[in-house]
């Protein structure tokens, strides 16, 4: 027990994984400091509008449900993102809308069924160290908090001096079945490629592998019908190469789509590496990252010209 | 100089034009992104320097990629004498595992490994890999060797290595792939501090041998 006053959040269950994020530590590159923050910039916006706070604050990204906490002091808080059902305290209450949690009120957040990654923001934001400027957790360079364990006692920041706004009704677009369109533009090292590469990336259906994480996520390439009869084919090389030279290290983005000598494109992410020796096909469009960060392994991918 | 398209909210700055001699393009970037540096508007959210190319990110929001462009475009790069105007020295022992196989890879004696190494004008030219890490470059080939075939699976922290045209320092223990011939004590990283970075683009680094 924090035996004071003091607004607290203490985490029960972090789920597979649960992280303070908030919108990165972007401007120190140069020193090999990758940018981080919410891979659903957009989600994790929405939970601290919702309930007053500066789009900046520092909110709970946690992967595919799982979550829970209790409200050690009262708190207004949102849950955003990944569509998971909502119970406090034994009663269901909506997301994507500013619920109000008496002391010792617990939260649980189911997994959800479409989607990844779930945001929860609390009025006054989640407290904390603060390293370049950001309490976002880095992956790859293990900057910021570490990853949330039960017990885990987190401090809440004063109220805001906005109020809760109003808001009864957020609309909100999952991520459904079909085949996800994501638009992207050619990257400077396009032309790395065949034109029967680069006319691939932008035809074929993709899938979201297995192989993912914050900092990126490898796409397979389309089945073959020969998948269905349990074969396994030789893998085609779709994304070939027409300059084979390695590439000199180039400055990485978020979006980007790197493309291994094995011919696999991989879409960076927040906690990609500043700079890296792959070339790069396409960047995807700011607009297009958020929702494809939600998508789940197996989900079908086309890229759109932006 | 070229500048080209990186996405919404990106410019790519090619700056090392074709046919200039490799060995010029490291300082070639860097004039170019300490100019970027000292002339940066609004709405620049970060310079990512890299081997040729520098990236501008920008908040579209405040600075449109057509006015960074023109930005970039009129901007000329700073003359590699200025870009030097911080030197570290760094105090190695050199007992690095990999040492002996440097040696036999140049076909030299691991004596003419160090002091090659320790004779060199080193600059960082960019980072990547880890915060603090800093690819260092230098003005010849002389130690130019291939990275280890099989990567450590750690490397500690300190652990000077060799890898292509590049020298660089562990700022802590990692995974990695680089010939290892030294290890300093040196603190490359610092959250605390500011720069958090002991070597960052554009610094001189000159390494001091120490007994083991």
């Amino acid at each position: 027990m924090s035996g004071d006053s003091a607004r607290a959040l203490r985490v029960l269950d972090p789920g597979p994984l649960a992280l303070i994020e908030d919108l990165g530590r972007p401007g120190h590159a140069a020193v090999g400091v990758s940018p981080s923050g919410a891979l659903d910039r957009g989600a994790l916006g929405l939970a601290n509008r919702l309930v007053g706070n500066p789009e900046s604050a520092a909110g709970i990204e946690f992967l595919l449900g799982g979550f829970a906490a209790r409200f050690e002091t009262p708190a207004w808080f949102a849950v955003t993102g990944a569509a998971s059902r909502l119970v406090l305290d034994g009663r269901p209450v909506d997301a994507r809308t500013a619920v109000h949690a008496a002391a010792g009120e617990e939260l649980r957040v189911a997994q959800p069924a479409t989607g990844m990654r779930s945001y929860l923001a609390v009025r006054g934001g989640i407290e904390g160290e603060a390293v370049l400027g950001s309490r976002s957790r880095d992956t790859l360079s293990g900057l910021g908090p570490p990853p949330l364990t039960a017990g885990d006692l987190l401090a809440v920041g004063a109220e805001p001096g906005t109020p809760v706004p109003a808001v009864d009704f957020v609309p909100f677009l999952e991520p459904g079945e079909a085949v996800a369109e994501v638009r992207a533009q050619r990257a400077p090292r396009a032309d790395w490629f065949t034109p029967d590469a680069l006319d691939a990336f932008f035809t074929v259906e993709w899938r979201v592998s297995a192989d993912g994480d914050r900092v990126g996520v490898r796409l397979d390439p389309p089945r073959t019908p020969s998948h269905a009869a349990g074969v396994e084919p030789a893998a085609p090389v779709l994304l070939e190469r027409s300059v084979s030279r390695e590439l000199p290290s180039e400055p990485m983005v978020a979006g980007a789509v790197q493309v291994s000598p094995d011919g696999r494109p991989t879409v960076l992410l927040a906690d990609h590496p500043v700079t890296g020796g792959y070339p790069v096909i396409a960047v995807v469009a700011d607009r297009s990252l958020d929702a494809f960060a939600q998508l789940r392994p197996g989900h079908a991918v086309r890229f759109r010209h932006a | 100089m070229r500048v080209l398209g990186y996405g919404d909210s990106a410019l790519l700055v090619e700056v090392a034009a074709a046919g200039v001699d490799a060995g010029a393009e490291p300082d070639a970037v860097l004039g170019m992104f300490r100019a970027l540096d000292r002339s940066r508007p609004p709405g620049v959210v970060d310079l990512v320097p890299a081997a040729r190319t520098i990236a501008v990110l920008l908040d579209p929001r405040v600075l449109s990629p057509a006015a960074a462009r023109a930005w970039i475009e009129r901007t000329a790069p700073e003359p590699p004498a200025a870009a030097a105007d911080e030197l570290v020295e760094l105090a190695v022992r050199y007992d690095g595992d990999d040492l002996a196989e440097v040696a036999a890879l140049l076909g030299i004696t691991p004596r003419e490994v160090v002091d090659r190494h320790t004779a060199s004008r080193w600059r960082v030219a960019f980072g990547g890999f880890a915060p603090g890490f800093a690819y260092l470059v230098s003005d010849h080939d002389g130690l130019r060797v291939p990275r280890r075939a099989t990567p450590r699976t750690a490397v500690p922290a300190g652990a000077v290595g060799l890898a292509g045209e590049f020298s660089g320092v562990y700022p802590r223990s990692s995974p990695g792939g680089w010939q290892l011939i030294g290890r300093t004590d040196a603190a490359l990283w610092d959250v605390r501090a500011d720069p958090p970075a002991l070597l960052h683009p554009g610094v001189e680094v000159r390494f001091v041998e120490v007994a083991p």
